[in-house]
């Protein structure tokens, strides 16, 4: 369980602190999956950096039960291009001091699951950006997270691939048993993965509406009228949103 | 750094200036080329340059490795380190700009007349442009990096093993690149000192006796020595940095 109450965030700009998010409160059971959408510069990273502990917020708290081990993926990927898609996918564990035959063993393991046999002396540099998105879900799964904070990792690809990895992202969601926390600007993305939905308004980004989704995981879901009544109320809340701020 | 053949064709452009210049201006300040060839093979043959030639790379060798093996630990860490950066910065500013060279006299007092105050000055010049690069390079890696390490629980040392040391090898091997023209040029004043062996050495020697053949022998040699530098620089990249598209 993942428990978000009143958080508040500000940058400093130029000695000037500026609000970033406001009043953010939702809640996201165990094992569930949430997106959070909303338009760009609204602070959704701001939000997931706050989640993963990459930023701390200035009021309010994050409380997730247990200490749970957390995997991330950060906008671009986040992968080093002087290491081999093998010595990124096995970092974590390389960072976690485990023995050579455990990394070697969980790194193979995972190159098949991801389709990436073949792959491992490659540099991120030689791979397509479809495959580079597969080496960092690797990689944020070689640690066996509980829950995966995914920063738009699929904003960068085409429509085909982008179908094809969310697939895969489900089946990583269902086949292992984690909490998924993915920030997106798709709404068709955020409608297929996220069985809970946060929409912010612009910056300060506040919570505009959280949509709950229970039809979210089912492969076959983006063909059913319901996956477009769902994308149309996303879509119509954030539209009142930009008609808002315009008058 | 080319093709065998490219570096080939630089080199007979070169020679064939060299002739062109030599004839034009018919002075015994610049001997023709094919003579300076014939002596360097001469006397390579016989052994006599081959003693100058290694004991010249020698002091440029290890005054480089002195330098790198103090300047880009620091470096890494000056720019890595904010706070580091902010108090060690105004030192490197203003002790960068220094004609080091003239510190020799200095450098003759501490550590004698020997190898080692060659070697020391050589370092002490090219330590400075090392560091200053290593410095920028570690300054100036993308953020997201330290983000991504921090999201797999990296402590600082890690952050060094596995990002910030390998994002700045690039331009540390620039640096090196420029050092070894540095220390070659530097090997010229520190072997017309105190010493009857080097390179620098037989420049000084055959200006003294006018003797110019063997002046551009040494500075041939010089030419050669720094030459086997860059090829053995490229060797050392090409395996360091396999992952930067060529």
């Amino acid at each position: 369980m993942i428990n978000v109450r009143s958080v508040n965030l500000c940058f400093d700009h130029q000695t000037v602190a500026r609000p970033v998010l406001q009043d953010i409160s939702f809640q996201i059971p165990p094992y569930g999956s949430c997106a959070i959408i909303g338009p760009s510069g609204c602070g959704k990273t701001s939000l997931l950096f706050l989640l993963s502990g990459l930023l701390q917020p200035d009021s309010g708290e994050i409380v997730i039960a247990g200490t749970p081990n957390c995997g991330t993926i950060l906008q671009n990927f986040g992968l080093f291009p002087w290491k081999t898609v093998y010595q990124n996918i096995g970092l974590g564990l390389v960072l976690q001091r485990k023995k050579k035959s455990f990394i070697q063993e969980r790194v193979t393991r995972l190159l098949r699951e991801m389709g990436l046999g073949g792959f491992e002396e490659h540099y991120p540099g030689q791979l397509s950006g479809g495959m580079q998105q597969r080496v960092a879900l690797a990689r944020a799964l070689a640690t066996e997270p509980e829950i995966l904070f995914m920063d738009e990792p699929l904003s960068s690809l085409d429509a085909l691939t982008r179908e094809r990895l969310q697939n895969l992202i489900l089946d990583v969601w269902q086949a292992k048993r984690i909490t998924a926390v993915l920030v997106t600007h798709s709404i068709e993305e955020a409608v297929f993965l996220g069985r809970r939905i946060i929409v912010l308004s612009k910056r300060p980004g506040r919570i505009l509406r959280i949509v709950d989704n229970p039809g979210a995981g089912e492969p076959d879901y983006r063909q059913s009228e319901y996956f477009f009544h769902q994308c149309g109320i996303l879509r119509e809340t954030l539209k009142g949103e930009e008609n808002g701020q315009q008058t | 750094m080319g093709s065998k053949r490219d570096i080939f064709i630089a080199a007979l452009i070169l020679l064939g200036l060299w002739e062109l210049s030599a004839l034009l201006l018919d002075s015994i300040a610049l001997p023709e080329p094919w003579l300076v060839v014939k002596d360097i093979g001469r006397k390579l043959a016989d052994g006599s340059l081959l003693d100058d030639l290694a004991i010249s790379a020698a002091r440029a060798l290890l005054g480089i490795l002195l330098a790198l093996t103090a300047a880009v630990p620091l470096g890494l860490a000056v720019g890595a380190e904010e706070s580091l950066r902010r108090r060690i910065s105004p030192f490197i500013y203003l002790l960068y700009p220094i004609p080091h060279v003239v510190l020799l006299p200095l450098i003759i007092i501490l550590f004698g007349i020997g190898n080692f105050s060659k070697i020391f000055l050589i370092a002490l010049v090219v330590f400075f442009q090392i560091l200053v690069t290593t410095r920028d390079a570690a300054k100036d890696i993308n953020r997201n990096y330290f983000y991504a390490m921090q999201t797999l629980g990296a402590s600082r040392w890690q952050m060094y093993v596995h990002v910030i040391m390998p994002a700045s090898i690039p331009k540390i091997m620039t640096a090196m690149r420029i050092s070894v023209g540095t220390s070659v040029a530097i090997l010229f004043f520190v072997e017309s000192f105190a010493t009857t062996r080097g390179l620098g050495y037989i420049i000084m020697d055959s200006w003294g006796r006018s003797d110019y053949v063997s002046l551009y022998t040494g500075i041939g040699s010089m030419a050669m020595l720094g030459f086997s530098f860059y090829l053995i620089l490229d060797r050392i990249e090409k395996r360091l940095c396999r992952w930067t598209p060529s």
